[in-house]
């Protein structure tokens, strides 16, 4: 027994070696001079580590551009989603209206649409109405979250029907309970909805694929393409440089508030 | 009266109205777009039948899409399900002997879960590069033929399935953690009286039929995912060599986007949309029929 | 008799935690017998390292005289009833209590489904297995149920199913962990009668855990008390309740909790108390003109049967007396003289033992 617990122990850090490795190999080639990459003599590790890759990607290429826009798109994704969600989602939780069962049972079919399923018939519309390659057409697709309707409104009818009762005597008019008292209440799932929403998309590459083709509007993994295909495989460093800090913002947030991820995506993964 | 009806308007209203918007209404256009010849930007299309499904069952590049994406799932599915049971059974034990290097070791697995796969697609395409990667360095180190992982045509859908699979372990495990935590010792203490004291025969008294239900999420999931592979084929070989990792995402991309036949493309996205469906309602149907579970 | 099931001088540590200091107990062939503690005593943990499920820190298991110490669970062979019932939700009633008799009668090979399509040896086996299920089912009144599963059961149900899944394999003892707690007022009534029916009609060495001293009380042949960790009195439910060996046991025992005077004023009721503690429980104590001892009644409260007095004698020593009956009661501030019968006192040392008093 205690030499198989070895054994297993043994084979899960061997597991653990081989799921870090890209993750080593990124930051090490990002940390190799010129030189070091391009040699026959591959080591894992730089003997001679340097910033200046990093340097390069920050200063000569669109790398901070394509964060930028990653924060915006993922910014405005997340705030109008929870616009339009948490009102609806309290009154699918607390109110009694025409039609409050056909919409929950909407927003249960929603879950089971890809958002690849409707790609192209957004992409037709938004070529009609002439909003590809804008801002708003990496956005408003979005704002349509089932998911976050469904998630919002379980954890909404936990509320006990009494505080909300309480709360309309004491003079709060409908939006002010959902903003001020169901929001606050649900803000685990509400930050769990916004871990995998802003992770979801700024990880996204199909929709910026399609939507855009100005590289001033690249989303992150957008950028990273852009920047691949436009040198020649020369600037593998600065390449790996920004492939390392397009990645580093959502590590870092893993890293920092683990267990909400975890939570947030593990709870939540069926839907993209 | 109306007053209420105007309250419930504002507050639910929005959100109707971009759920049928962005999701409904594009999903019945698909459905009539697949059944027509038309063109990004035409001005008008032609009712064409089933002939866009023919093409695609029918074509050789078609049915190479859907075989290839049918084999991917077929690695992925069985592997990343079955890692992340041993790695979670492992881990969960070792909780209780090295809680902090248990915690490490799941905070490592997760990683790939929350990292950008792009980014990380271009790390594996420098490990994995013929000449300049680590991995055919260490292949020959090791006295093996070093490979040509991503162009070598009848190796590269196994290399994205491996890749597939380094990205899913991670998130299967911490859905089995969940799930051998709910499992209460009573069963565990009551199978060792019964004479199923260790390994298999306590995995399959208690264990396995316990994660049940667990499972069957996990492989839903996973297989929901692995359907949808897209950003490694599309980051790594554009569907290449020769169309050898071609899949049904990337093929709807193509064909949609690149190509413009945004008829055929909503052909395969009916297709794709009908696979999920009949994978949703397979699970439904098992959930029902183990409903006394509980 | 002989013991069956013992433990001698076990200890067992959870990190610096002694959960059972030096606990030596002997389960007889054929008794009945209670394990009394209040909860997080180290009863369940002895019930534990008596099942095989705990390896003790220091000491012996014994089982029929042989040293099982380092056995396992399922090799002791010692039927072990949940408190939760742990019954497996996945598998029916008849493949629950088939699963023992499968796991000891059939190899893993053997266990494979299928296996009795090829194999007579499998199919005879299987056929034994179905007549020993049956056989307990019929006992338990579960023949109907077997092709349930346990969710589809009421609480009661799943009782007698996890008493039939430990029964089956003619276990050399059988250990049930607080059994009644899960049951309301009406079952356990029931239930009690049953344990005790089944104990006379199987004739296996039962032990009893429980918190509730009216189960043991009522069910057990011999009762061991277990008092932070440790066993203090074993002995016969009249010796537990009549003659409590320490302060501690006498203050656990009793539906009320026992009157204790220090020594020095105790020597009122008794010449001894003059040194001694003495212990009085509130039923035997009663209103007498010409009682020894002289209280102010604080407050009164009636409970249908009985009323409880709540007292304070001249020296400041809190009482109580239970009233069952007609007498005319005083009221608060009332001033009376309590008397008791002098077979009912209970003397202790400074050092909590019990030091027998002339009546």
């Amino acid at each position: 027994m205690r030499l198989g617990a070895v054994i297993s122990l043994g084979l899960i850090a061997l597991g653990a070696v081989m799921v870090l490795l890209p993750f080593v190999w990124l930051v090490s080639v990002s940390l190799k001079p010129h030189a070091e990459i391009f040699t026959t003599e591959v080591a894992l590790l730089p003997t001679r580590p340097t910033l200046a890759n990093y340097w390069t990607a920050l200063t000569e290429t669109d790398i901070p551009r394509y964060l930028l826009n990653g924060a915006i798109v993922t910014g405005s994704i997340l705030v109008l989603q929870l616009a339009v969600t948490v009102p609806a989602a309290y009154a699918m939780a607390h109110r009694r209206f025409p039609g409050r069962r056909l919409m929950f049972g909407a927003v249960v079919a929603a879950l089971l649409v890809p958002f690849h399923v409707t790609a192209i018939p957004i992409f037709l519309g938004f070529a009609q109405l002439r909003l590809l390659d804008t801002y708003a057409a990496l956005i408003l697709p979005f704002m349509a979250s089932a998911f976050g309707l469904f998630l919002l409104r379980q954890a909404f009818s936990q509320i006990p029907a009494e505080l909300i009762d309480a709360a309309r005597v004491d003079g709060m008019s409908e939006m002010g309970i959902a903003w001020r008292i169901a929001f606050p209440l649900g803000m685990p799932t509400v930050i769990a909805f916004a871990i995998f929403s802003v992770t979801a998309h700024w990880n996204d590459l199909f929709w910026p694929l399609i939507a855009t083709t100005d590289p001033g509007l690249a989303t992150p993994p957008r950028g990273i393409l852009f920047f691949r295909d436009q040198e020649s495989g020369d600037d593998v460093g600065p390449l790996m440089a920004g492939a390392t800090l397009i990645t580093v913002p959502l590590i870092l947030g893993f890293l920092l508030a683990q267990k909400r991820f975890t939570q947030g995506l593990a709870n939540t993964g069926l839907k993209k | 009266m109306r007053n209420r009806a105007l309250t419930d308007l504002v507050l639910a209203g929005p959100a109707a109205l971009v759920v049928i918007l962005f999701i409904f209404l594009p999903v019945a256009v698909v459905f009539v777009l697949a059944f027509t010849d038309y063109q990004v930007g035409a001005r008008s299309a032609n009712w064409i039948g089933i002939e866009n499904f023919a093409t695609l069952f029918g074509s050789r590049q078609g049915r190479n899409a859907l075989l290839n994406t049918v084999v991917y799932a077929g690695i992925v599915i069985p592997a990343s399900v079955g890692l992340g049971l041993l790695v979670a059974m492992g881990l969960h034990r070792l909780t209780d002997i090295l809680p902090r290097l248990s915690a490490v070791l799941r905070t490592v697995y997760f990683l790939p879960v929350a990292a950008t796969l792009v980014a990380m697609a271009v790390s594996w395409q420098m490990l994995l590069h013929p000449s300049l990667g680590l991995i055919n360095t260490w292949m020959s180190v090791l006295g093996l033929a070093p490979q040509q992982w991503l162009s070598d045509r009848g190796l590269v859908l196994y290399t994205l399935a491996a890749i597939g699979i380094w990205q899913s372990v991670g998130y299967n495990m911490v859905l089995f953690l969940a799930g051998l935590a709910t499992i209460p010792t009573a069963l565990y203490d009551a199978a060792a009286v019964d004479g199923a004291d260790r390994g298999w025969s306590r995995f399959w008294t208690v264990t396995w039929p316990m994660l049940g239900p667990t499972t069957l999420f996990v492989v839903i999931v996973t297989a929901v995912n692995a359907f949808r592979v897209f950003e490694t084929v599309a980051t790594m070989t554009k569907g290449g060599p020769a169309f050898a990792s071609d899949t049904i995402v990337y093929a709807l991309y193509r064909e949609g986007f690149v190509y413009f036949k945004a008829g055929y493309a909503s052909a395969i996205t009916v297709v794709f949309f009908l696979a999920l469906l009949l994978l949703t309602a397979l699970q439904i149907m098992l959930v029902e029929r183990r409903v006394h579970y509980r | 008799m002989t013991a069956r099931l013992s433990l001698d001088g076990v200890t067992k540590r959870f990190g610096t935690t002694e959960a059972v200091r030096n606990v030596s107990l002997t389960l007889h062939d054929g008794e009945f017998m209670a394990l009394l503690g209040a909860s997080g005593c180290g009863k369940s943990t002895t019930l534990r390292l008596l099942a095989g499920l705990e390896a003790p820190s220091a000491g012996r298991v014994l089982l029929n005289g042989r040293d099982v110490t380092r056995d396992s669970a399922a090799a002791r062979n010692i039927a072990l009833m949940f408190q939760s019932y742990a019954l497996y939700p996945h598998l029916t009633v008849f493949q629950n209590i088939a699963l023992p008799l499968r796991m000891r009668g059939l190899s893993a090979v053997q266990r494979l489904p299928g296996t009795a399509l090829v194999s007579p040896v499998v199919r005879k086996r299987q056929a034994q297995i179905k007549a020993q299920v049956s056989q307990v089912a019929e006992m338990l009144r579960l023949g109907d149920l077997l092709a349930r599963k346990p969710g589809q059961l009421s609480g009661g149900q799943q009782q007698r199913v996890a008493l039939a899944r430990a029964l089956v394999r003619e276990p050399s003892a059988f250990l049930l962990d607080e059994p009644l707690s899960n049951l309301d007022t009406q079952l356990r009534a029931d239930t009690r009668d049953e344990i005790r029916a089944l104990h006379r009609r199987t004739g296996y060495p039962f032990l009893l855990v429980t918190h509730d001293q009216s189960d043991a009380l009522s069910m057990a042949d011999r009762i061991a008390v277990m008092i932070a960790g440790e066993i203090v009195q074993v002995g016969s439910p009249k010796e537990i309740f009549h003659r409590p060996q320490s302060i501690a046991v006498a203050e656990f025992i009793g539906h009320h909790r026992i009157n204790l005077l220090p020594p020095g004023p105790a020597g009122r009721l008794h010449p001894a108390g003059t040194r001694l503690w003495i212990g009085i429980r509130p039923e035997d104590l009663r209103l007498s003109p010409e009682g020894a001892l002289a209280a102010t009644v604080e407050s009164r409260a009636f409970h249908g049967e009985e009323t409880i007095l709540k007292l304070r004698d001249d020296a400041g020593t809190a009482l109580r007396i239970v009233l069952r009956g007609g007498e005319t009661l005083p009221n608060p501030g009332d001033t009376v003289r309590l008397a008791a019968n002098p077979a009912a006192l209970h003397g202790f040392g400074a050092d909590g033992r019990r030091e027998d008093i002339p009546a």
